[in-house]
């Protein structure tokens, strides 16, 4: 830094607010089948008890919605919104559903499904 | 959308499902206008958190003194049908994040690898990931104010492509382009998944 009024804090400090903060310091997801396309569903309302954060994530998820859509919307990174939604899987207020496995072998159903949608676009 | 059902049992299950493909390409090449032109919502984008130093640590405790930076990736969303999601993720430009690839890379259908003849080295980094992960990709040629000064063959012969490998010029602004762009990768697919299967 040449000036030495220039702000003591830029880019390579980080975040101001520490990322994990609102994952009471947890900085990985207890399941690791949570993938960034992986779908949720709220299936439960509200009680009135959640923290902000996870009330946000209920609200959200009125349809179904990736956990990358979820961050997005929330401005968190996937590593918290992980932890989050993880959290609310586990208290059954969101039904998720992971990608499809076959990574080697795609399902010709799901190729032409996809083939299919795009020429309707 | 009738998302939640129940299966045999009486669990509630979900049952819409979600796939993905992925954009490729050096920074500037036009990966999140392809993205943009097809998406039907604006294109989002999610942050991750990483360490500086090393992409393979998970848990921070004990590395507090390294300082964490975030990869942005931008995507977008065309809706299938009622069941299926396909999802749109552009990669990080930048190779010093080719941690994040990994977990992109991840389940994903195929790629799109988008080249900027003017400086056709900068998707040679991607050509080499998807080839040595094995993801079927397409090579496309984005034509900049709609001019290309050069061939598919052309092209093709300077990236050494195995001729197998689609390659389509386009404008990745106009939707038309960006989803014939997508057809050609559906279409190499779904060809490949019928060689694999004689």
């Amino acid at each position: 830094m040449s000036d030495r009024r220039e702000s003591w804090y830029d880019d390579k400090a980080g975040p101001m607010v520490r990322p994990y903060a609102v994952t009471r310091g947890r900085t990985r997801s207890s399941r690791p089948d949570l993938d960034m396309i992986t779908l949720v569903i709220a299936i439960h309302p509200d009680n009135g008890t959640l923290d902000r954060e996870y009330a946000e994530i209920l609200r959200l998820c009125q349809r179904p919605l990736s956990v990358a859509e979820i961050g997005a919307q929330l401005d968190m990174a996937l590593a918290v919104v992980k932890i989050l939604i993880c959290d609310l899987i586990e208290q059954g207020f969101l039904l998720f559903r992971a990608p499809p496995t076959t990574v080697d072998n795609p399902d010709m159903d799901i190729l032409q499904a996809v083939l299919d949608g795009i020429r309707r676009l | 959308m009738a998302s939640v059902g129940f299966d045999t049992s009486g669990q509630p299950t979900l049952g819409t499902s979600a796939v993905k493909l992925l954009i490729a390409g050096g920074f500037g090449v036009g990966k999140t206008t392809l993205v943009g032109s097809v998406s039907e919502i604006a294109p989002l984008r999610t942050e991750e958190v990483i360490s500086e130093i090393s992409g393979n640590v998970d848990d921070l405790a004990g590395v507090e003194g390294k300082t964490t930076t975030t990869v942005a990736l931008d995507f977008g969303r065309i809706t299938v049908n009622p069941s299926l999601i396909c999802y749109l993720f552009g990669t990080p430009g930048q190779h010093r994040f080719w941690f994040m690839w990994d977990e992109l890379a991840q389940g994903a259908l195929g790629a799109v690898i988008l080249a900027d003849t003017r400086r056709l080295d900068a998707c040679f980094p991607s050509v080499d990931f998807f080839e040595r992960r094995q993801v079927p990709f397409v090579l496309a040629v984005n034509c900049f104010n709609g001019v290309q000064p050069y061939t598919v063959d052309q092209v093709r012969d300077a990236m050494d492509l195995d001729s197998y490998v689609p390659t389509v010029l386009c404008d990745v602004r106009q939707r038309e382009s960006s989803k014939q762009v997508l057809i050609t990768l559906l279409e190499h697919l779904i060809s490949l998944r019928n060689l694999a299967r004689s």
